[in-house]
């Protein structure tokens, strides 16, 4: 069983852990038209990329998303990054 | 030397030794031009070069392997073959591949093994009854065999199945198949191979591509690890590995790799004639010919293209199976492998021009592609001689990820790839 790093609980099982999706993509701004391809690049090409990858993950216990960075082709684990922002 | 196979040549053989079987195929060196190049010999790759030959005459042309031939997931699946799905589209392109496997061990002289021996989807409450009653009604309206069993029938056909009250999901009965079964699928990529080879087609082993060319925006051919090859028409067939190659020439995939584990246990007498599947325990199993039962379940959640597996799947599937027939519980296991499987959204393969002028895939098959290899090749073929779909492919080209006019057949069939 491989552990993953929670930013927040640390190294626990990868059971527990929800693949959510790649990271970077940018939801198309709504104040203008978006056609059809926008919206499909968007909602479903992906990179899947081989080798260093970058995605969302959530731990599911404790519910929080974060970014894993990973090697796809030898599943080690690279780092994590946590998407919350301290308060101003 | 003796190229064709039948029970005269097998005696004959026999007699002197086996000194005159001629190779299943030839290894020629690439040509500098085809008219057109497939990359990668797996199922779909091999047949699409074969339909190429025999259905339109075009016998120019070029599969390339980075590895061996039928190393990928043609080599690492369960072998299950079935046209169980519900939306029309869906059936009719895998009762095309049924249909085409019925015949193919005469077609191509090469015995594949197809063995209809029935698939049972199992069915655990109620509420699932009434699912499998409506997919057993879409089934038989497309015109695929499909019969709602009670739980008696299950027993008659099944009998090795946990059917205690007292089971974490109580069996309530089944989607029957009869026509669905198993195939050997090394000889579906073999045989596909030979008889390609036979109508002129080139298949070169270790030869992997390292770059497209373009002209004009056009793609002209690949580099490979044995050099330039020019193309009228490239054809990918790659499944697992075709984000790699879409990077490579500049287009996007709808497609996430992900590893699909499979597993064999030592031989022992016949226990189980049939195919069964129980979603709920997201395991299902066969038994090969050989005696080994042959078991698989769902993906593993973490994107990979290491060919090998995680364990809470493993786990997974292994208590399902064991709570599925209990009997099971003891037996060892001999081998266990992964192969990379590329999952679409809406669990539907993609066919069709990738976006870039010259460049056509198949792949999207997820962890159903061997079923469909006959299909896959046969429509693929028709893709790369004419330019354009045929009417069976069309659902299938990338376009209906913009149109919106999925073939869900993951949330309509329940089958998970």
């Amino acid at each position: 069983m491989q552990l993953f790093p929670c930013p927040f609980c640390g190294l626990r099982s990868e059971g527990e852990f929800h693949f959510a999706a790649e990271a970077g993509k940018t939801r198309p701004v709504t104040t203008r038209d978006v056609n059809a391809e926008e919206w499909a690049a968007y909602l479903f090409d992906q990179k899947n990329e081989k080798g260093a990858t970058r995605e969302v993950w959530t731990h599911l216990p404790c519910a929080e998303m974060f970014i894993m960075s990973r090697d796809s082709v030898t599943m080690e684990v690279l780092g994590t990054q946590t998407l919350r922002k301290l308060p101003a | 030397m003796t190229s064709k196979y039948s029970a005269f040549s097998v005696l004959r053989e026999g007699l002197r030794g086996q000194s005159g079987w001629c190779k299943a195929w030839r290894s020629p060196k690439p040509k500098a031009a085809y008219d057109v190049v497939i990359i990668g010999a797996g199922g779909h790759g091999l047949a699409t070069a074969y339909y190429l030959a025999k259905n339109h005459g075009i016998t120019n042309v070029a599969v390339i392997e980075k590895s061996w031939l039928g190393g990928g997931n043609t080599g690492r699946n369960t072998t299950v073959i079935r046209s169980n799905y519900y939306y029309p589209a869906s059936s009719a392109l895998y009762g095309l591949s049924m249909k085409l496997y019925k015949n193919l061990s005469k077609e191509l002289n090469y015995n594949v093994m197809f063995s209809q021996r029935g698939m049972l989807v199992l069915a655990h409450s109620e509420p699932e009854m009434e699912m499998a009653a409506r997919n057993v009604n879409a089934m038989q309206l497309n015109g695929a065999d499909a019969i709602l069993m009670d739980v008696a029938d299950v027993r008659k056909k099944a009998p090795l199945l946990n059917f205690s009250k007292d089971a974490r999901f109580p069996i309530h009965g089944a989607v029957w198949q009869g026509s669905a079964g198993t195939g050997r699928h090394d000889a579906v990529a073999w045989g596909y191979a030979r008889a390609a080879s036979a109508l002129g087609v080139d298949i070169i082993q270790n030869c992997e591509v390292t770059e497209f060319i373009k002209e004009a925006g056009r793609v002209c051919g690949v580099e490979t690890t044995l050099g330039p090859i020019r193309a009228d028409a490239v054809g990918a067939a790659v499944a697992g590995h075709s984000s790699v190659l879409a990077k490579l020439a500049g287009f996007k995939l709808p497609i996430t790799s992900y590893a699909l584990q499979a597993f064999v246990t030592e031989a022992m007498k016949p226990v189980m004639d049939t195919v069964a599947f129980s979603p709920a325990y997201g395991t299902y199993f066969s038994q090969s010919d050989k005696g080994g039962l042959v078991i698989g379940g769902a993906l593993d959640r973490v994107p990979s293209y290491g060919q090998k597996g995680n364990l809470p799947i493993q786990e997974a599937v292994l208590s399902g199976l064991v709570e599925m027939a209990p009997v099971l519980a003891k037996v060892k296991l001999l081998r266990h492998w992964a192969g990379i499987v590329d999952v679409t959204p809406d669990s539907s393969p993609v066919i069709g021009p990738s976006g870039i002028d010259g460049l056509y895939v198949n792949c999207g098959w997820g962890t159903g592609g061997f079923k469909a290899i006959p299909a896959g090749g046969y429509l693929f073929a028709h893709l790369l001689a004419n330019g354009t779909h045929h009417e069976f492919s069309r659902p299938f080209d990338k376009d209906r990820f913009v149109t919106g006019r999925l073939i869900d057949e993951g949330a309509a069939s329940g089958i998970a790839h």
